[in-house]
């Protein structure tokens, strides 16, 4: 290597020989077909796009990207929660007051809002990708699976608007929980004032009351409390975040194996 | 692959030998016939010894998960009791709403001419609080616009059934006592029921 050229070689052409560069990157400068396909396949984050695409696969209006931006907004709402979870404490003591805070008294005050604005584009995005996918037939056949995975992820999309929205503790809050738990009150049999609820009964001993139903479970109490709030901040920033991106990674690997985007089959 | 870089294939390109060589060339070595690895499991016990391996590590996951579940129904509730005093009967005026216990155990408690009853705060149509109006003499829930008469009867909004009473009882000494935990719903009839009123 070290010869009289090391004198014209570039400096970035020097870093690039270096063997810390070597060990980092070790494709080289991709110079041919079959090295722009190894960078790929050889990079964690970057083997997770297709090696190559074809030219449709990223027009706009047909796909309109909202897949892809679903995952971006998620990305982003992940980051602006991490930031937010510094400063917000999930009792009812402080809950109230630390968004307020978070608003007026914390540097990037913005920081909140982009978390709420993001999290309503995320289920606009996500619904307008659904509507998309019904509208191509790109749910057909090799794709019903995924178009299943999807729609527990809509679902989950939905629960993680659903306990984000009593984090800030305010009366639209509390009484728009109050109102969407009552409706785990209505599962049937697991639920108090669902169907078949007096079904599971010893006797005169019944298993389902509301200290012990289907709401219960998810309220942590008999009303919207402490314990609900910090059963919903719980789900929100840890449990549902964790089985979202185990389904997530399932959906976009079935995405490539299912012959890519929007290719027709 | 061989040294030369070709698969010796040379099971199926010479009949004579018989013993199965591997694509790197290496003989099998076939254990003897009866040694102790074949004998101590056959098929039909490894079969056997699997099935029960998985049954019991699907009985402890179950386990766990059932375990799980229960964790998430707590023993003590950090929430005011369902059963609570709430004063003398004369301490409440004819024909008011009291507000007094709505806060902390959800309940008003209205006396009339001739008794007194703990009516619900939970509006029936989907659980919301509402509000008495004075001045309007009746509930109006805030979130759907719901409507109940001063004895808990609705006639407006999305209200299906009246609000819920509550079983009222008076303790050794004189004073009211709700039980939540017991209620009375009109539209059973059970408002008949002489534990769901006191008579003053």
């Amino acid at each position: 290597m070290a010869d009289q050229t090391d004198e014209t070689k570039g400096i970035l052409k020097r870093i690039s020989e270096t063997p810390v560069w070597e060990s980092v990157f070790r494709t080289g400068i991709p110079r041919n077909r079959r090295q722009r396909m190894m960078v790929i396949l050889n990079n964690v984050f970057l083997h997770l796009h297709p090696v190559r695409l074809p030219k449709h696969g990223i027009k706009l209006k047909y796909t309109w990207c909202m897949g892809g931006l679903s995952f971006f907004i998620f990305l982003a709402l992940t980051v602006t929660g991490i930031l937010l979870m510094f400063y917000y404490r999930p009792t009812v003591e402080y809950a109230y007051g630390d968004i307020i805070d978070l608003k007026e008294q914390v540097p990037l005050g913005i920081m909140r809002e982009i978390h709420r604005w993001g999290a309503h584009l995320m289920v606009i995005a996500v619904w307008l990708h659904m509507f998309r996918v019904f509208m191509t037939g790109a749910y057909k056949s090799p794709r019903e699976f995924n178009w299943m995975v999807g729609v527990v992820l809509l679902v989950l999309t939905m629960l993680l608007s659903f306990t984000g929205y009593l984090l800030p503790w305010d009366q639209l809050a509390i009484w728009a929980i109050t109102v969407g738990s009552n409706m785990a009150g209505a599962t049937p049999l697991v639920g108090t004032s669902g169907p078949g609820s007096s079904l599971l009964a010893i006797g005169d001993v019944n298993f389902v009351t509301p200290s012990s139903d289907a709401r219960f479970a998810l309220i942590g109490g008999r009303f919207i409390g402490e314990a609900a709030l910090l059963r919903f901040y719980v789900l929100h920033c840890i449990g549902l975040p964790f089985v979202i991106m185990i389904f997530m990674i399932v959906h976009f690997w079935r995405v490539r194996k299912d012959g890519g985007i929007s290719s027709p089959l | 692959m061989g040294e030369n870089g070709q698969p010796q294939n040379t099971a199926q390109t010479d009949p004579v030998v018989s013993k199965p060589v591997t694509r790197a060339g290496m003989e099998i070595a076939s254990p003897p016939e009866g040694s102790a690895d074949t004998a101590a499991v056959d098929r039909r016990s490894f079969i056997k010894w699997l099935a029960v391996g998985w049954s019991a590590f699907a009985a402890v996951a179950a386990g766990y998960g059932a375990l799980v579940m229960r964790f998430f129904f707590p023993n003590v509730l950090f929430e005011p009791k369902q059963s609570f005093r709430a004063g003398f009967p004369e301490e409440y005026e004819m024909d008011k709403v009291s507000e007094r216990f709505k806060g902390k155990h959800g309940v008003w408690i209205i006396r009339d001419s001739e008794k007194i009853y703990a009516l619900s705060t939970v509006c029936t149509h989907l659980g919301c609080t509402p509000n008495w109006l004075e001045n309007d003499n009746k509930f109006k829930c805030p979130c759907h616009g719901s409507g109940f008469y001063k004895t808990g009867i609705n006639f407006e909004g999305p209200a299906p059934r009246p609000l819920e009473r509550f079983k009222v009882s008076l303790d050794d000494g004189g004073q009211i006592v709700v039980d939540k935990s017991k209620k009375f719903q009109q539209e059973k009839g059970e408002w008949s029921d002489p534990e769901s009123y006191l008579v003053v």
